[in-house]
């Protein structure tokens, strides 16, 4: 199983925007350092984005291409790589959906916080397989900043 | 020329970690095509199986978006970059719960044993149990689909069922419609209807509703329930049943059969598709023969009403894998099951990402049966008509009189009009040679069951140059109603 390292500070904010979204959805870039030799990747940042679905908040999150752009932008800045992307589950668990799978891309780091009733709850990191079939759960490895 | 085309972090690992690749290509999908071929990984996350661009998938010709160019035709010119740019998306899955936070009322000891074939699965179980019996189901009919879900719904133990019906029961709905008997014949669906119910199952409240279900009255009828049951058999009111859940936002457990074919959806769940992504537009009026006209296995709305109550218990427990963005198609004749994978249509009119349809509209005039639409679809002059009390006359009187029946033989086996001639509407094309014309020919009288057919009939003759062709109002069922009543009506 892969591994996703992340920083306290960053999982933090994550769980955060996802108490201050809900019931809606939220999103977000994860950046940081990528793989490197027998390091797992490596967050260090998570930048909040604009939910800007038109399918309704509640159970769609979507990052337009200039906001994507932005992100990117950004690792780029400071040096560092775009890792994957966080959202939110509200009252579901941190498992992708179906939805989750039409639309991920290879190559990133999906990471999922379940909210349940409000409050931030389990945290899981994912991938997409190769031939799209399906997602598989990497590790999670808190850091301490 | 080469254009550079950017690449972003997630395509990398499959383009040797590079951010920039050079390609040469006179249009944005000539450069995405050797891109592909180049770096054929890239090939099933850019595109879908149908060949087209994946929909979180952007290509920027420079800064605009190819959406609003030329699409993939779009020319790339000397100095043009090419971007590809990730949407991301995502999200929890539909919540096709209806009611998930309603736990119900405690079950009486009377009901546990009742209901213990469920209470011992753990996908139902008594919490299952206690939501059924939450549940409020409204079922449009009482006809062949209402019959078994209305049976199976009561006797599955769902708090209240709600039917809509305004018709009596009459001898040709008992091949089929399994809530009425034969005693009920001449009585109001509702009452037959209520009574079954009761017998099965006294525990459910039964709510009839003996009216037309109509714009004007849709959204308050079915604001009171979770599950709508749609077992309407005409085009108007099942845009009306769609439009109406996909506003209220309450699941529709879809249904339709007609001869030996049956299909089922569940339409109306949020994020889900609706009737509408599937068939956008009615057909023209006419051109789908209802059950009526063309006939259906009676067992037929049994396996389909059966799987609408199953689409339902499911909806409502919040629970199993419901039939939402899938299209089941039954084939009774030979006797297989087909799947079709539907998706939401963002941009459908009632439930796309930009509706415009945000309230109920005339749906007799937008399946063009109302009369405000029949100028439009019929722009000739009015059709020459005949009534059956006419029609008796003249062949009385000795006239001459060619009545052409237009039906199929197996009806034309049930009862006619004495002295016929069966062509049936489809033959009559090439059967021209057998209708009498020209000079002395007698007057043409054209029928059918009900008039619909034989007036494509009579304007077809007309088309050919026959004049003093005329239409049987009412077709044959006028004719023993008034004329001859000891024929059977079918």
């Amino acid at each position: 199983m892969s591994c996703l390292r992340i920083a306290d500070d960053a999982l933090d904010a994550i769980r955060r925007h996802a108490a201050e979204t809900y019931p809606d959805e939220c999103c977000g870039a994860l950046i940081g350092h990528a793989r490197a030799h027998e390091s797992a990747p490596s967050v260090l940042t998570a930048v909040p984005l604009p939910n800007q679905t038109e399918e309704g908040p509640r159970r769609r999150f979507l990052v337009r291409p200039g906001d994507y752009r932005h992100a990117e932008a950004q690792a780029r800045a400071a040096g560092v790589e775009l890792l994957g992307f966080y959202h939110s589950h509200p009252d579901h668990p941190a498992r992708p959906s179906q939805y989750d799978l039409d639309h991920a891309w290879p190559n990133l780091s999906y990471v999922i916080v379940a909210v349940d009733g409000g409050t931030p709850g389990a945290v899981a990191s994912w991938r997409l397989r190769a031939d799209r079939l399906a997602f598989d759960e990497e590790g999670l490895e808190q850091t301490r900043t | 020329m080469a254009t550079k085309v950017f690449i972003p972090t997630p395509l990398r690992p499959f383009t040797g970690k590079q951010d920039v690749v050079e390609l040469e290509g006179r249009t944005v999908g000539e450069l995405l095509r050797t891109l592909i071929t180049t770096y054929s990984d890239l090939r099933p996350h850019l595109y879908a199986d149908d060949g087209r661009l994946r929909s979180f998938v952007n290509v920027y010709l420079n800064d605009d978006d190819i959406r609003y160019l030329q699409k993939e035709e779009t020319e790339v010119k000397t100095g043009d970059t090419v971007s590809i740019i990730p949407s991301v998306a995502g999200g929890a899955p539909v919540d096709t719960s209806v009611r998930s936070s309603r736990e119900g009322p405690p079950l009486t000891n009377e009901e546990v044993q009742r209901y213990s074939r469920h209470l011992i699965m753990p996908e139902v179980g008594v919490d299952g149990q206690r939501r059924l019996k939450a549940g409020r189901v409204l079922c449009i009919g009482a006809g062949g689909l209402g019959s078994p879900a209305a049976l199976y719904l009561a006797a599955a133990g769902v708090g209240r069922l709600g039917i809509v019906d305004f018709d009596v029961v009459d001898y040709s709905n008992l091949q089929r419609q399994i809530i009425h008997g034969t005693p009920d014949v001449g009585r109001p669906k509702l009452q037959s209807a209520r009574e079954r119910i009761g017998a099965i199952n006294p525990g459910v409240e039964v709510v009839t509703y003996e009216t037309q279900l109509t714009s004007k009255n849709a959204l308050d009828l079915f604001a009171d329930y979770d599950v709508i049951v749609d077992g309407t058999d005409n085009f108007p009111t099942r845009y009306l049943v769609n439009d109406a859940c996909v506003l209220l936002g309450k699941p529709n457990a879809y249904g339709s059969i007609f001869r030996f074919e049956g299909q089922a959806s569940v339409f109306g769940v949020k994020g889900g598709p609706c009737y509408r992504c599937l068939y956008p537009e009615p057909p023209p009026p006419g051109l789908v023969p209802s059950c009526a006209e063309g006939g259906v296995l009676g067992v037929l709305p049994g396996v389909i009403g059966t799987i609408q109550a199953t689409e339902t218990i499911k909806l409502l427990l919040g629970a199993g894998e419901p039939l939402v963005g899938r299209f089941l198609i039954y084939d009774a004749w030979r006797m297989r099951f087909r799947e079709l994978k539907l998706r939401r249509d963002p941009a459908c009119p009632v439930c796309g990402d930009h509706p415009t349809i945000r309230e109920l509209i005339d749906y007799e005039q937008f399946c063009g049966v109302s009369p405000a639409r029949a100028p439009v679809v019929e722009p000739r002059e009015m059709d020459s008509e005949t009534t059956v009390g006419d029609l008796k006359r003249r062949l009385d009187r000795g006239d001459n009189v060619f009545v052409l029946d237009v039906r199929e033989p197996q009806e034309f086996q049930i009862c006619r009009i004495p002295g016929s001639t069966l062509v049936p509407l489809g033959e009559l094309p090439s059967r021209l040679a057998e209708i009498p014309r020209g000079a002395g020919a007698p007057d043409i009288v054209v029928h059918c069951k009900s008039g619909v057919r034989s007036a494509k009939a009579a304007r077809l003759l007309a088309d050919r140059g026959y004049d003093r062709v005329q239409n049987l109002k009412g077709g044959i069922l006028a004719w023993i109603d008034q004329i001859d009543p000891s024929q059977p009506k079918y």
